[in-house]
């Protein structure tokens, strides 16, 4: 066994999941692809918010099979980060919003 | 500051500046142990192996490995200290092949081929014998590299030359990286001066190409979607217009196999090339309609297979024993580094393939 959750070339394997439940995993995949097609969205700004998400989920892999996708696309770093710190922001606000949550209910038991 | 390189590998006396160390490389390790099949292999799965050589359409010379530049990923490993320079001699052999062939295409390339003494004199014969489609690969730097250059804009237009140059991005940090410092600023330059004159213009006839390489361990993404991309920054920061934009997938050999290697990036660049293997490019591969002939003469079936030092498989191996019958049908040499030019939608001089 690996001594380390995440091993790196485990990204290659993520296919295989298919073979233990080969129905829905060619589901997710056909799934997964058409989602990134060119649509409303360019695969390149989906790519973008692919890595941003990867970055708020903490998926190693997905950082860096995204990173690698952006790069193919001819995202630039300085692109990266500003998507990054799009996703940085959200999950900080979503933090904090909750504050008003917090405030509510000192108000209500010690206004 | 970007770090430069400043001599080729054969200068440096680089183990990997030796073909025969390459090819060893592309050949044992993950292609040895069975991870990864062979080029042999995947082409069988789909009953193209041998791959055969079909009726010659391009005909790609290079005229010598001397450059002004030491890019990175350079698969020729050019420079200022290469001094293989392609001779008068050789270039009248190469017309006379230009004159008979029925090669519609003729593909001049470095090095910077600007830089060997008889480039003028071969352009102008060349241009004589009326070629549909000449090609002469330009660093583009090299027009603003010395006087003695500053006209080649108008040269080129002279003899209706179709110029197809290099260009990793259109941001200056990329490009520089891999090409070396003060790299893009003389590209835009030149690029500019090549508009002024009409190159690349939306209805000239005056062709200008783009060619786009990735800048590290990765592959190119989409031609089509990158030609958008290249075009619109292009013009937004710099009012530049060109045709088209080819994107070429750099091949695991010379200073880019050695960049993986010393990146540790190799094994993971070879899984790229092979996952992304795409049976339908096989059938387009330049090296099926194309012929590269050395500095010295010599013939290989594709400007890589040159640099490997693999000749063609064929009685006639050099210039001066052409024969196009006894070229057409010839097997295709072939090695692990060949998956470059499969992957996804393929690559090749002129861009994608499928």
């Amino acid at each position: 066994m690996s001594k380390t959750y995440y091993d790196p070339a485990d990204l290659r394997k993520f296919g295989k999941i298919t073979e233990w439940s080969e129905e829905l995993g060619n589901k997710f995949f056909e799934y997964y692809g058409k989602v990134f097609e060119e649509g409303a969205l360019s695969a390149r700004e989906k790519s973008l918010i692919a890595l941003a998400v990867a970055h708020t989920e903490q998926c190693p892999y997905c950082i860096d099979a995204y990173t690698k996708d952006g790069l193919q696309r001819g995202v630039t770093k300085e692109e990266m980060m500003e998507a990054i710190h799009v996703g940085a922001a959200i999950k900080s606000g979503a933090t904090l919003v909750h504050g008003v949550q917090m405030m509510n209910k000192v108000n209500k038991l010690d206004g | 500051m970007t770090k430069l390189k400043t001599q080729s590998l054969k200068k440096k006396g680089s183990d990997l500046a030796q073909s025969n160390r390459q090819l060893e490389i592309l050949s044992n390790g993950i292609f040895q142990n069975g991870e990864l099949p062979t080029f042999k292999d995947k082409i069988s799965e789909t009953s193209q192996f041998p791959l055969k050589a079909k009726k010659l359409e391009i005909l790609q010379i290079n005229v010598g490995y001397m450059c002004n530049q030491v890019c990175e990923h350079c698969h020729v490993d050019a420079g200022p200290d290469r001094k293989e320079i392609m001779t008068r001699e050789t270039m009248q052999q190469c017309l006379n092949v230009i004159k008979n062939s029925g090669a519609h295409t003729l593909d001049l390339t470095g090095g910077a081929p600007e830089m060997n003494p008889d480039f003028r004199w071969f352009v102008e014969e060349a241009a004589k014998v009326g070629i549909k489609d000449f090609i002469v690969r330009s660093n583009l730097t090299i027009i603003r590299a010395n006087k003695k250059y500053y006209d080649l804009p108008d040269f080129f237009k002279k003899h209706n030359v179709h110029v197809v140059s290099s260009m990793p991005h259109w941001t200056r940090g990329k490009t520089d990286k891999q090409r070396g410092d003060g790299v893009f600023d003389k590209s835009i330059k030149a690029l500019q001066e090549l508009n002024a004159v009409g190159y690349g213009m939306p209805d000239s006839d005056l062709r200008l190409d783009l060619v786009y390489n990735p800048s590290g361990a990765f592959l190119p993404g989409d031609q089509m979607a990158m030609e958008k991309d290249f075009k619109k920054a292009l013009m937004e920061d710099f009012g530049i217009q060109f045709h088209n934009l080819f994107a070429i997938t750099n091949l695991p050999i010379s200073r880019f196999l050695d960049y993986l290697i010393a990146s540790e990036n190799y094994e993971d660049y070879m899984y790229q090339l092979v996952d992304a293997y795409n049976p339908s490019a096989v059938a387009n591969v330049m090296c099926t309609n194309t012929l590269s002939v050395s500095w010295d003469g010599y013939l290989y079936d594709c400007d890589f297979n040159q640099m490997l030092e693999l000749p063609v498989n064929s009685k006639a191996k050099h210039i001066s024993e052409f024969n196009e019958e006894l070229l057409e049908g010839r097997n295709i040499v072939i090695s692990q580094h060949c998956y470059g030019c499969t992957a996804g939608a393929g690559s090749s001089c002129q861009g994608v393939v499928a």
